[in-house]
């Protein structure tokens, strides 16, 4: 599943895709800057994979993911699914795409329509498109009740009767009801406690092999992602800085950005969190409406380098199987050849603190 | 062994609504010492934050009923006047809540916020205060403080504002500080800076921090002991290697078998306990956990009592299962975990 190589197979195809954000100013509304939330993406996605989208607040995961279900119009660049180019469609030739896709929000609280009873929330999709009657539509969104794990006496009550993960199942029960190719999963499972997390993670699992589905799952936990994951797109700043395999990401990550970013997920073990050290970025996120010239990352960077950083935007440049960075360094980085800048505005050294004396 | 600076002894807290009676927090035992960090673990609704809250006396209501005791330095808060809790309140004992956004005043600056909490527990003047805000916002590592305190909180992002949250919480040099899942609105990049932060505030203070959290990661990094709750109860406590490689309860296990963790390879499936945490209003007889537990047996409808089950003599528990039953039932829920 490299990036060049599923011309034939893949299901779906950003092309240099940008969205920008206008900042308004003044009586007359006039254009001052532009946020640069997404800003030339490319990416591929094949049939049947999960490819999960990682990286902080603000980089522009969510808005990439919104232009790809076309909640929202792309600035410029296009995106094809299963051949077809999307980017010239008006909104009533969309529509028969958008019942390929569809999407998963983050808040089970702020999604559901708390007027609306379980059953029309998840039936009228298929009302809007058109699709069988209303006997037909009944019995189709019992059988989606059942199979996302609640009940089909669940069909007359409203969403504020159900705990998180059960309205969850809800928004997935909705998701489900176009029998859509492709599912975008916006951070679907952060608000959820651990224990039905895993719930949700699983049921969504399943479903992937059920209906054939295809996942683009957003969040920015990095361990539930790469459980998820086959592929992972790592952005930074409206870029992706490195796209590979998940396990390939987590064992031989290349970008110095991932390596941080896996380097502060705390692991669940005393033992294994003595050892781990956590390579603080100083800063914060550059605003997205004035990214940093050349590499986006170059101003955080601990390997930041006097040439090439500042003057050269690094491409995606292929480093392994299906493994592709965004970094003029990554090779040299990996063989240790280039010393790390210690500047951090916290102290970087961290007191241990694993050692308690046992009372 | 010195004399703990916090103690709760048996703390109930219940809530009169129009529903019944809310049972959320069912008897909790703790005892907190200084430099050190106590780690409450559970899931939405297990009462943990109620606990936290009580420590400041921040439920009192004429609805709620408290029994049991909080007794910080010897004196118990439940009982305290309201003028002398606010003496204690963010000066001896801070809290760090969860939402940044919606914990700091939007209508004042966050410098503001900073002298005026100064000021109403010492008597110093504002100017002072204020040389003080601006060195306590570099302690947490805002770039440009002096111009930073002028800020409104909007004008933050949301690590700025949690760290500008904790200067909040540590301007009167507290004792105690409780930290409300004070990173879980963060990513994790500014999350590793401010664990590094409250840490590198504990030992500068030697001040004992009370930390909150449903990340186990994070309990993991910097607590010394944890307490496991449910449904308004300690189910499990103990320093945190007993807990985290001989935990006791099914609860725990499945806690820590329900994430996917970055260390090991890939799992097939997550664990997951099924269905979902028990009303406060109607608990389950005996066990709190028996609907949920895949080991629930016969005797699970008696309550188990927090006793001391294991060699360790800090580790207690609420479960009937046999030590031999345990060892060999949690390894499956805790795929494939060493056990010691």
């Amino acid at each position: 599943m490299s990036e060049n190589a599923n011309e034939n197979g893949a299901l779906l195809e950003v092309k240099s895709l940008k969205k920008y954000f206008p900042i308004h100013k003044g009586v007359t509304r006039r254009v001052v800057a532009n946020v640069h939330a997404v800003d030339d993406v490319s990416l591929s996605l094949a049939k049947g994979e999960t490819l999960g989208l990682v990286g902080e607040s603000g980089c522009g995961k969510s808005t990439l993911g919104r232009c790809i279900v076309r909640l929202l119009a792309p600035t410029s660049g296009d995106i094809v699914f299963e051949g077809q180019s999307m980017g010239k469609l008006r909104s009533r030739a969309l529509r028969p795409l958008r019942r390929q896709m569809q999407m998963i929000f983050q808040d089970p609280y702020a999604s559901l329509n708390p007027r609306k009873r379980v059953g029309t929330i998840i039936s009228d999709p298929m009302k809007i498109h058109g699709i069988g009657d209303r006997n037909e539509r009944k019995r189709k969104v019992e059988e989606l009740l059942e199979t996302v794990g609640l009940s089909p006496e669940h069909y007359n009550r409203f969403p504020h009767e159900f705990s998180g993960g059960q309205r969850q199942r809800i928004g997935v029960a909705r998701a489900l009801a176009l029998q859509p190719k492709l599912i975008v999963a916006d951070e679907p499972v952060s608000a959820l406690d651990v224990s039905i997390q895993a719930q949700v993670l699983n049921l969504l699992e399943s479903l992937q092999t059920q209906f054939d589905l295809t996942y683009i799952f957003i969040a920015h936990d990095l361990a539930v992602v790469r459980h998820i994951s086959d592929r992972i797109a790592v952005m930074y700043l409206g870029v992706i800085v490195e796209v590979s395999p998940a396990e390939a990401l987590y064992d031989n990550p290349l970008h110095p950005y991932t390596i941080s970013l896996l380097s502060a997920v705390p692991i669940p073990d005393p033992d294994v969190e003595a050892k781990r050290e956590t390579i603080l970025l100083p800063g914060e996120l550059p605003s997205p409406a004035n990214p940093p010239a050349a590499c986006r990352f170059h101003t955080r960077c601990p390997y930041v380098q006097p040439t090439r950083c500042t003057t050269e935007v690094p491409e995606l440049r292929k480093l392994g199987d299906g493994h592709f960075v965004a970094c003029h360094w990554a090779e040299k980085i990996k063989a240790g050849e280039l010393e790390p800048i210690e500047s951090t505005p916290i102290e970087p050294e961290r007191q241990d603190p694993v050692e308690a004396p046992q009372s | 062994m010195a004399e703990p600076l916090l103690e709760v002894k048996g703390l109930k807290v219940r809530f009169a609504t129009e529903d019944g009676l809310v049972k959320a927090v069912d008897g909790v035992d703790f005892e907190l010492e200084r430099g050190k960090v106590l780690g409450i673990v559970g899931e939405s609704g297990s009462g943990k934050s109620v606990t936290a809250m009580t420590l400041l006396g921040l439920t009192r209501d004429q609805n709620s009923l408290f029994e049991g005791q909080v007794l910080y330095k010897g004196q118990d808060i439940l009982t305290m006047p309201e003028s002398q809790l606010r003496d204690i309140r963010g000066n001896e004992i801070a809290m760090i809540f969860q939402d940044p956004m919606t914990s700091l005043n939007p209508v004042y600056k966050v410098g503001y916020q900073i002298v005026e909490a100064i000021v109403a527990h010492e008597a110093i003047s504002k100017k002072v205060a204020r040389r003080r805000a601006i060195d306590l916002l570099k302690q947490v590592g805002i770039p440009s403080a002096e111009e930073r305190i002028d800020s409104f909180p909007h004008e933050l992002s949301g690590g700025m504002r949690q760290r500008a949250m904790i200067a909040l919480a540590l301007s009167c040099n507290p004792d105690i500080v409780i930290a409300d899942e004070p990173t879980t609105a963060l990513d994790v990049t500014i999350q590793a800076q401010i664990l590094a932060l409250l840490d590198k505030l504990r030992t500068d203070f030697d001040s004992a921090v009370i930390l909150i959290t449903h990340d186990l990661g994070v309990v993991a990094s910097i607590a010394h002991e944890i307490l496991v709750m449910y449904a308004g109860r300690v189910v499990e406590s103990g320093p945190k290697r007993e807990l985290f490689y001989d935990p006791q309860m099914p609860y725990t296990w499945g806690l820590l078998g329900s994430i996917p963790r970055l260390d090991r390879p890939k799992q097939e499936k997550l664990h997951s306990i099924t269905g979902s945490p028990p009303s406060l209003i109607n608990v389950p007889v005996g066990c709190k956990f028996r609907p949920r537990c895949p080991h629930a047996f016969d005797r699970c409808t008696d309550e188990p009592e927090l006793v001391n089950r294991v060699e360790s003599p800090d580790h207690f528990d609420r479960c009937w299962l046999s030590l031999d039953d345990k060892r060999r039932l949690r390894g499956e829920t805790l795929a494939g975990e060493a056990v010691a």
